[in-house]
């Protein structure tokens, strides 16, 4: 606990440089804007500036990018509380109450408490991350192939058993991706696989171009099929409007402490932000007294989404950091981005890049507390911003995508694919397969693949390796049990309905 | 496509895409295994071969394809009344896609930012609605921003085409 502190003293030391604070602040705005546009989101944004931090040292490279992270988190609220569009699809719940409080002449309020609450979610996240990711790394020591490849697939079996989606869907997205992620030279027999003769496929398919396919270019068909019509409320926050909600704020700590504890949940077990979110909402509305007034505009409803969500998002930081699987798009892009900048993530990353990881985690303090105080400031402008004709932003955002796209290997071939993947994308959002389980297969394609062949290289070929010493066992029992959860629940619901049926007769 | 039933014309209903997003997971899984079947999933001395993993993949893909078109189908009924997209609906879609692959097409040939230009001018003309002044400052102006942050200040190439090679780029 107290090395914790010490290291962590040591981290704000790399983080206050004035190179770094200006990285973050770079950051922090460019997460904003990104999270007010409709069509770049935290994933996509991060995975466009990636190739532009190759040449930067990781650690201001992590600071700014995550920073960008932080940003987006908050930008979303802005434009779900203003135009009554969520930016970002974890802030789709803090329109139920944030858009009505708007348009009762309370837009100050209501971002004030959204901002407020994903800093006290974040926070909450930072502090468990500070405490928890060296004791799950240091255990995570131990790990053998099995015990990876287990991790991965109780990563992969959570997003069927948790997703809001069919899980033949999710089922679906996630072997797509590990399929494409095996294109190109298998790295451990050195064989072709899937190129069919084109050149173009011996490096396979890149995740970066994935992401801004899958989520920029998606988002934007998306985005014009709706027809978009930016009307909004005037957001304008004044400092007697914010100090007047934090004095309100106190009373829904119980709200709060729920929607962290859900918050973190879902972000290390990679349910991701927006489950987070409808489920924080979900639970308040639930225990909350006044849950009947829920969406005509209580500050309760913007409070328990914003919190889960930001505290979501900090969270998935946890495992990607100490095992190397991210729990969230946006953690995945980050992953990819050690992987390119020579840093292997994994327990040994606390070990052997101490001043990297402690920097990441003293900016995650720093970034939250700056990142606060923007917002706060600059409603107004990012409001501003929203009012550019759509027919403007839609073809700029694309023009972004398609740079995005080219820069991660300068090749053309990418941007090609981008669009490919730009209609896919729009394609499975409709029909409900869900996009996060492919982006993960993606990057943690090849490890997982090593990690399975490893272990099956260790024990002849024999699947018992997985259950071969309690702690892999217990993993894979779990992993198990949540792979199977939808198929449980609906049997109880079936069981229910037919229990219930014969009394109305 | 036949989108008829049940819907307006030209509305594309959601069962048939249903459908043949399913039914193309299914080739593309079966493409997987004959891929795999080529290089291999048996072991060889040295351990597992390259086919190994992806053949596992492949089958659950057209396992899980399968299973979404089965019951695509066994519901084929109820979900005639559901649309994919309306006509109206399309529109703007195919507004948006369609000048898009003319602009990446386009990239190769003249380089990224020219046809940045052309592309951001075109959709500002006919999408927006836009004045030819209003139009002729952001397109242009949009592709010499980024120039000035890629080529000049991050030093990162992109594609350019004739006209950046007459400027002496």
């Amino acid at each position: 606990m107290l090395e914790d502190i010490g290291n962590l003293m040591q981290g704000f030391a790399v983080a206050i440089t004035w190179k770094n604070l200006l990285f973050m602040l770079i950051g922090i705005l460019l997460g904003v804007l990104i999270g007010v546009l409709p069509g770049l989101g935290g994933a996509n944004g991060v995975a466009i500036l990636l190739p532009l931090t190759f040449t930067m040292s990781p650690t201001s490279a992590i600071i700014m990018l995550s920073c960008l992270y932080w940003g987006a988190l908050f930008g979303g609220a802005i434009t779900s509380i203003l135009f009554n569009i969520p930016g970002e699809p974890w802030s789709v719940a803090t329109t139920f109450d944030g858009f009505p409080m708007g348009q009762q002449g309370r837009a100050g309020e209501a971002m004030t408490a959204a901002f407020t609450s994903s800093f006290v979610g974040a926070l909450f996240a930072v502090l468990l991350i500070t405490f928890l990711a060296p004791l799950v790394a240091k255990f995570a020591l131990k790990f053998g192939p099995p015990e990876f490849f287990a991790i991965q697939f109780l990563t992969f079996c959570s997003f069927v058993g948790m997703g809001r989606e069919p899980p033949a869907k999710t089922i679906v997205s996630m072997m797509l991706g590990f399929a494409l992620a095996a294109v190109g030279l298998d790295t451990v027999t050195g064989t072709l696989r899937m190129t069919f003769g084109q050149s173009q496929l011996l490096q396979g398919f890149d995740f970066l171009i994935a992401v801004i396919g899958l989520f920029g270019l998606g988002e934007i068909l998306l985005t014009m099929e709706e027809g978009l019509a930016f009307k909004g409320t005037r957001g304008k926050i004044d400092l007697n409007v914010v100090l007047k909600t934090w004095a309100l704020l106190p009373k829904f700590w119980m709200t709060s402490l729920r929607a962290c504890i859900i918050g973190c949940w879902m972000g290390i077990t990679p349910g991701g932000a927006t489950p987070a979110s409808f489920m924080s909402y979900g639970m308040a509305r639930r225990f909350s007294k006044n849950g009947d007034k829920f969406g005509t505009g209580q500050i309760e409803g913007v409070v328990a989404p914003e919190t889960a969500a930001h505290a979501a998002g900090t969270s998935a930081l946890l495992p990607m950091l100490t095992l190397g699987i991210p729990g969230s798009p946006t953690a995945a892009v980050l992953l990819g981005g050690l992987l390119i900048w020579g840093l292997q993530p994994g327990p040994l990353l606390f070990i052997e890049h101490k001043d990297f990881v402690w920097g990441l985690i003293a900016s995650m303090y720093l970034g939250n507390i700056v990142g606060l105080l923007i917002v706060l400031t600059t409603v107004p402008f990012w409001a501003a911003i929203l009012r550019i004709p759509f027919a403007i932003i839609a073809p700029v955002i694309v023009v972004i995508c398609a740079i995005g796209a080219y820069t991660v290997h300068n090749r053309f071939f990418d941007v090609a694919m981008m669009v490919v993947f730009g209609v896919v994308g729009y394609f499975f959002k409709k029909l409900k397969y869900p996009l996060a389980p492919m982006v993960l297969a993606l990057v943690l394609g090849d490890m997982a693949e090593t990690a399975f062949r490893q272990s099956m290289l260790g024990s002849g070929g024999n699947v018992a390796v997985f259950f071969s010493n309690g702690l892999v066992a217990s993993i894979m029992a779990l992993a198990l049990v949540i792979l199977c959860w939808p198929l449980v629940s609906r049997g109880r619901e079936r069981w229910r309905e037919r229990s219930a049926k014969p009394r109305p007769a | 496509m036949d989108a008829k039933e049940g819907s307006a014309r030209g509305d594309l209903a959601t069962r048939w895409v249903e459908l043949i997003v399913a039914l193309l997971v299914v080739l593309g899984g079966l493409v997987v295994i004959v891929d795999s079947l080529r290089v291999g999933i048996s072991w060889a001395e040295d351990g597992p071969r390259a086919g190994y993993f992806p053949f596992f993949i492949g089958c659950i893909l057209v396992g899980a394809g399968l299973w979404i078109a089965g019951r695509t189908v066994i519901a084929w009924r109820e979900l005639g009344g559901k649309t994919f997209a309306t006509r109206d609906e399309l529109k703007p879609v195919l507004a948006m896609l369609l000048p898009t692959i003319a602009y990446v097409v386009l990239i190769s040939f003249i380089g990224i930012y020219v046809a940045s230009a052309l592309y951001i001018a075109a959709f500002m003309l006919w999408q927006g609605k836009f004045g030819l002044l209003p139009t002729l400052a952001i397109s242009v102006g949009v592709p010499v921003a980024l120039f000035l942050l890629f080529e000049v200040w991050f030093l990162v190439a992109l594609p350019k085409g004739p006209l950046e090679r007459m400027l002496g780029y």
